[in-house]
């Protein structure tokens, strides 16, 4: 069925071509008259060749024709030009290489050519600000990457490279083209070297817009941010029918590969959205938190919100019992610029927040331990999603603020046997090679190496606080009793956790040690971190000189 | 009575807690007395030491008042007493329970103690336990606030007994107006005018028939024990009275512990008019301008006022005189409420009287500028009032409502939650004075009143306390649960209440469908779209990080209101005027006072009308807003934008026609069906206890009951399945 449509308008167009030849014939073969032989004027000449290139560039639109478009929106999704449109400002897109045609002569894969070859690559503006975009179309050959296809790509990621600015695709693919056979996956290595490249120097998001499989997969997952669709998109490296037939493993693509798989269970994509139109209006959104590239500050927007409003909301968003759980959002949201907080994998590992927000316009990254999902545990996917998280932040001079609440890491065989220690360290890893400004707020409990971890004084943080209801100690009361068991004859239990409470269960001690700069009013926490930024601004602090860290992957 | 319940954990971490914070804010030297009254965290030595010495003299100067007072009490009631007690330099002690720990009232007292389990019949009107954590705290007084053991004589006898204080009437003045029966043969021998009816208690529905026949419809069946509009129905024909008679005896029984019911003619169009007293124990009776209480839904006040449009100074002195002559029959002390009716010929009767601080007691406060609950607190101290009847003025108007976490366009189904969003109005000048329990994270709890404030305005007159009210409840940002304002805003709006011209039916006469949510007219609806596309507008402007002059300066928005599509265009033109036209025919002049990201959107429209609505929620595809109280959700975009989101797939959410679901957290009181049964529209399925009120859920149509997934006495969540059908 898709073939035999691309022919036919393969057809189309060859017929129209050659009606043209063939009328320029029969004027010549015309009786002789008085007047030189015909010929073709050059602005007349001109018109045609126009004409030409405007049909090439019409054929480019449609994609793999109308009907295909059509049944790209039955199925409520938006062709791969109107995605391109909804992401940047009007009008600015620029594209490149419409005309670019595959080369594969297998299987009369020469008999179906169509200009543009499946992918629409350009640069554009968002808000203002350069980015480069290609965008999978899903109506010519199913979206599939052949060589040519994957050239056209790497044009646009090495133009990126080369000025400095994020590249955003979207993925709406069949896969390889198998015609084409290792030309296309070497089309896929020739891409994911340049996603190699390009790491770390600009940003990469890549919107999951339909299926991806395959080798496919392994572009986006190298990219920054990946972003799925509900319902519409999938990811996966073996698909369902290749699994029944050999593990006998019977599952739908959506449970396999879909987006509330990929944003809750594997930690593979950041967000999901429900539909098109939304995935494409928020990446607009995220991008307005993200540098250009490694080389620029992000940017900044003007902000209305006071750099000295006081919240008192915070003064008892944490709950008397030091055992109930409280939402830390409630935290994060008064402080921000707007309460406008930009939240990144918030279906995985939720017992840690993180996202980026504004303090006077300024982008920072915030991470928090979330005491309402299993009390604000580390545990492996929370180590591993802050990470990567507090990496790119890094990588990209984005600030990064912390808010504690840890009671500690996850024990149990579970962990253990997954290898907590190794995974542990990588959020350890990251926050201790962190350049860019740290500031630290503990609201509540900060236990044992959770503590160090969790961007404190010991890992160069640049400013550390705690609030009035902070408890830094190894260990939370009841624990370190049992374990120091001296004590003044007669004392009960009780009597003791109520003196190690009153020692260890206070930012005071941390505080007397300058762990802690100072204990903060709740309310003026804003105000601080926003002065504390500004303190920063220049802050200059260089690794020692090295090929590379080697972080415990 | 176990002292080691009361002292168990929760009391000690927040003693705790006060006493870290102590140590912190000294060492630190917060200025702690500037903070208002919500940073209670850092209040513990909050009392400036100058100021609690001036207060010690002035004490001093009229004899000793308390050291310490107890508020048996939780939510709003309990945080206003703190208040006085702050101000006159008495140190207070909160009680609360699981679902209060960290609640507003036990921030604000000095102490707190834990009382037990949520269930208000295990804390709160447990006397033993509030005469306990007397004990242990050292307070010398208890006010009982509203509801809970205010008018429960036992306890305020039992407070005596044990050598402490009652804030409020002696026993025998409860006890006497306590029982409706009891205090309408009371009023008569005080010579107070009373309500034809039956005099004297009713024990079922049969005779509860009889006696209606006698006396002639419409008659109200009340709860003798009862008050605040629980266990009372009205009935217009013997079905009516049948059914809520079993009703208000089982809500009787449930609330008040009683199934004395009583039987009256119900007076039809009648106003609802109270006198508020306030007696000392040296003899000393004041009566205090009239509160108009009509609006009411379910028999419970909504929007009450000071002084009534239906009251003269010569009705208002005899309603006074007759409420003085009740309170020296009776030996009152302490501040009280009559309660009267008013029919349209200013002819007024004997209700009942409250033996307790009132709900409504702000109105009369603004109006007089006599604090209440002090004169309370010297009249149980011994001292005499520090105002004679002469003192008494009107200085102006005020006006009440109560906002509570319900639905109203549900039939007031109340609403529980936890309040995402919570900005209280306020007003430089003190014209609004909002009396609350709650702070933003707060919860609404299905084990207490859903009343979320009280927000009193005070004007000149009617009219600028009436508006005043308007811009409050404009400016009141409440989001998380469903709340009333809609209604209050309706209300305040109409030219009838503005005239005056209300009743204690005046809810049922203007919605008799039940109110539906507020109406816009056709330019506050422009006004509405308009102003969602300039809010896109300066948004895209702000998010804009291209060099000025490519911000975006003209543009054309599609708006999309209730499956409407309206055309904006809108042009940003100089001296912060934006112009907005609206299908290119309805040209709208606007002069927003707005920046991005702020919640509160204000603007002149076309040089006349003041518009003031809230943003709620900004994404990148809609804008929530509440415009008078309503949340409206607008899709606003580029034309083309919308268009290509028309291709977007819909989501059908799941099929629930087959399923009865609960409505609300609740509990189960009983379930009438079984599996198998068939069941026809209208038919009682479940019966449901929310709120402390019984909700009758009813079959919607006929058909065959497949499943029952909970039995009486479940504690169901919001929207859990109950009952399937096949």
């Amino acid at each position: 069925m898709l073939h035999r449509l691309c022919s036919r308008s393969l057809k189309l167009r060859q017929s129209r071509l050659f009606t043209t030849s063939v009328r320029m014939l029969e004027e010549q073969s015309k009786p002789a008259s008085i007047l030189p032989p015909p010929r073709v004027s050059p602005p007349e000449r001109m018109r045609s060749l126009q004409k030409r290139i405007e049909e090439v560039k019409d054929q480019a639109r449609l994609g793999g024709g109308q009907k295909r478009l059509d049944k790209q929106h039955e199925k409520g999704k938006l062709t791969a030009r109107e995605r391109i449109e909804v992401l940047l400002d009007e009008n600015s897109f620029k594209e490149y290489d419409m005309f670019v045609e595959h080369r594969c002569n297998e299987f009369d894969m020469d008999k179906q050519v169509i200009p543009g070859d499946g992918v629409v690559t350009g640069h554009g503006t968002i808000n203002g600000r350069l980015v480069f975009v290609f965008s999978q179309d899903f109506t010519v050959f199913g979206g599939s990457l052949s060589e040519t296809h994957a050239q056209k790509i790497c044009k646009i990621m090495d133009k990126a490279m080369l000025v400095g600015a994020p590249v955003i695709g979207i993925n709406d693919s069949g896969g390889a083209r198998i015609q084409e056979g290792v030309d296309s996956l070497a089309g896929y290595a020739e891409v994911f070297q340049r996603n190699v490249n390009a790491s770390g120097v600009i940003p990469q998001i890549s919107l999951i817009m339909g299926p991806c499989a395959g080798g496919a997969v392994y572009s986006p997952a190298m990219t920054d941010f990946i972003f799925m669709v509900n319902h519409t998109s999938y990811m996966f490296v073996t698909g369902p029918e290749v699994l029944k037939s050999v593990t006998r493993e019977d599952v739908t693509s959506e449970e396999l590969g879909g987006a509330s798989t990929h944003t809750a269970t594997s930690g593979v994509a950041h967000r999901m959205f429900e539909n098109d139109m939304e995935i494409l209006l928020e990446t607009r959104r995220l991008f307005n938190f993200l540098p250009l590239s490694n080389q620029e500050e992000p940017p900044v927007t003007p902000s209305s919100d006071p750099r000295n409003r006081s919240e008192q909301s915070l003064n008892h968003v944490i709950p008397t019992d030091p055992n109930a759980p409280y939402d830390m959002h409630n935290v994060i949201r008064p402080i921000v610029d707007d309460g406008d907080f930009f939240e990144i994998m918030p279906g995985f590992a939720k017992n840690i927040i993180t996202g980026y927000a504004k303090m006077e316009g300024k982008p920072v990254a915030i991470i928090a331990n979330q005491p309402c999902e299993l009390a604000g545990v580390l545990d492996i996917n929370s180590s591993i999603k802050a990470a990567r998280f507090v990496r790119f932040a890094n990588a990209f001079n984005i600030p990064i603020i912390t808010f504690v609440d840890v009671p500690g890491f996850l024990p149990g065989t579970a962990q253990e046997y997954g290898g907590i220690i190794r995974h542990g360290a990588k959020l350890l890893f990251a926050y201790a090679e962190c350049t860019v400004p740290k500031i630290t707020v503990i609201t509540r409990k900060a236990y044992g190496g959770a503590y160090d971890v969790m961007s404190s004084k010991h890992l160069r943080g640049d400013y550390n606080y705690a609030w009035p209801t902070a408890e830094i100690a190894v260990m939370g009361p009841e624990g370190a009793v049992k374990i120091i068991k001296q004590g003044i004859a007669g004392e009960t239990q009780k009597d003791r956790e109520n003196s190690y409470r009153n020692k260890f269960a206070t930012p005071l001690m941390a505080a007397r040690r300058g762990f802690i700069d100072d204990v903060l009013e709740p309310s003026k926490t804003r105000e601080r971190i926003c002065d504390d930024l500004k303190t920063l601004k220049k802050k200059h602090l260089e690794n020692p000189k090295k090929k590379l860290s080697n972080i415990p992957l | 009575m176990r002292p080691q319940r009361l002292l168990s954990c929760p009391r000690r971490i927040l003693a705790r807690n006060i006493f870290l914070n102590k140590r912190i804010c000294n060492n630190r030297g917060f200025n702690i007395a500037s903070q208002n009254n919500q940073t209670r965290m850092f209040q513990t030595t909050s009392q400036p030491l100058a100021e609690q010495e001036v207060k010690k003299e002035e004490s001093h100067k009229e004899g000793p008042m308390f050291n310490k007072i107890l508020i048996a009490n939780r939510g709003e009631i309990t945080c206003r007493v703190i208040k006085t007690c702050q101000r006159l330099g008495i140190k207070t002690v909160a009680v609360y329970t699981d679902a209060d720990a960290n609640s507003k009232h036990v921030r604000m007292a000095d102490e707190a103690v834990y009382i037990g389990p949520s269930q208000v019949s295990e804390s709160y009107l447990v006397a033993d336990k509030i005469l306990e954590a007397m004990k242990i705290t050292g307070a010398q007084a208890v006010h009982p606030g509203y509801g809970f053991l205010s008018e429960n004589a036992d306890f305020a006898r039992r407070v005596v007994q044990e050598g402490f204080i009652f804030i409020g009437p002696p026993a025998s003045a409860i006890h006497a107006m306590g029982d409706k029966i009891e205090s309408k043969i009371i009023a008569t021998k005080a010579k107070v005018n009373t309500v034809p009816g039956f005099n004297g208690q009713v024990c079922d529905a049969q005779e509860a028939i009889k006696i209606a026949k006698d006396i002639g419809y419409p008659v109200m069946i009340k709860a003798s024990a009862g008050g605040g509009g629980k266990g009372m129905r009205i009935a217009w024909s013997d079905e009516e009275l049948t059914e809520g008679f079993r009703l208000s005896q089982d809500e009787a029984l449930r609330n008040f512990n009683s199934n004395k019911m009583l039987i009256e003619k119900y007076i039809e169009t009648p106003r609802h008019i109270e006198i508020q007293i306030i007696c000392d124990n040296l003899g000393n009776m004041v009566y205090l301008p009239e509160r108009e209480c009509s609006i009411q839904r379910r028999n419970q006040k909504v929007i009450e006022e000071s002084p009534s449009t239906a009251i003269d100074p010569d009705t208002r002195k005899a309603m006074g005189i007759q409420a003085i002559q009740l309170a020296k029959e009776v030996g009152y002390t302490s501040a009280g409420t009559v309660e009267m009716l008013i029919d349209a010929k200013k002819n007024f009767y004997f209700l009942e009287m409250n033996t307790r601080l009132q709900v409504e007691h702000p109105v009369t406060e603004y109006v007089t500028g006599i604090d209440l609950v002090e004169q309370m607190i010297r009249a149980a101290a011994g001292l005499p009032l520090s105002i004679k009847q002469e003192d008494v003025t009107l200085k102006g108007w005020a006006t009440e409502c109560r906002v509570y976490a319900e639905d109203p366009s549900k039939n007031f189904a109340p609403n529980v939650g936890q309040l995402e969003t919570y900005v209280e109005p306020s007003d430089s000048h003190g014209n609004v004075r909002v009396d609350s329990g709650i702070v933003a994270g707060g919860e609404i709890s299905v084990y207490y009143d859903p009343m979320i404030s009280k927000l009193i305005t005070f004007g000149k007159d009617r009219n600028e306390s009436i508006n005043r009210m308007i811009e409050a409840l404009d400016t009141y940002q409440i989001h998380g649960v469903r709340h009333n304002i809609p209604l209050l805003r309706s209300i305040l709006d109409q030219p009838v209440y503005r005239k005056g011209d209300i009743s204690t039916n005046y809810i049922s006469e203007h919605w008799p469908q039940g109110f539906k949510g507020i109406q816009l007219s056709e330019d506050e609806h422009f006004y509405l779209i308009a102003a969602a596309a300039v809010i896109e507008m300066m948004a895209a402007r702000q998010a804009h990080l291209g060099h000025n002059l490519q911000k975006p300066s003209d543009k054309v928005y599609q708006v999309k209101l209730d499956d409407k599509e309206y055309s904006v265009d809108v042009s940003v033109e100089s001296h912060g005027v934006v112009i907005a036209e609206v299908n290119n025919k309805k040209t709208i002049i606007m002069k927003p006072k707005y920046e991005v990201g702020s919640t509160i959107f204000k603007s002149v429209m076309n040089d006349k009308v003041n518009v003031t609505m809230q943003v709620v929620k900004r994404t990148t595809r809609s804008i929530k807003m509440t415009y008078q109280g309503t949340d409206f959700e607008l899709k606003v975009s580029s034309p083309r934008n919308a268009e290509l989101g028309k291709y977007m797939p819909y989501y059908a959410p799941p099929d629930t026609s087959k399923l009865v679901m609960a409505p609300m957290p609740g509990a189960i009181v009983s379930v009438a069906v079984k599996p198998g049964d068939k069941v026809t529209a209208n038919q009682e399925l479940v019966v449901m206890e929310a709120m402390k009120m019984q909700n009758v859920l009813k079959a919607k149509s006929d058909g065959v009951v497949k499943a029952v997934h909970v039995k009486s006495s479940d504690i169901v969540s919001d929207a859990q399945k109950l009952i399937e059908f096949e």
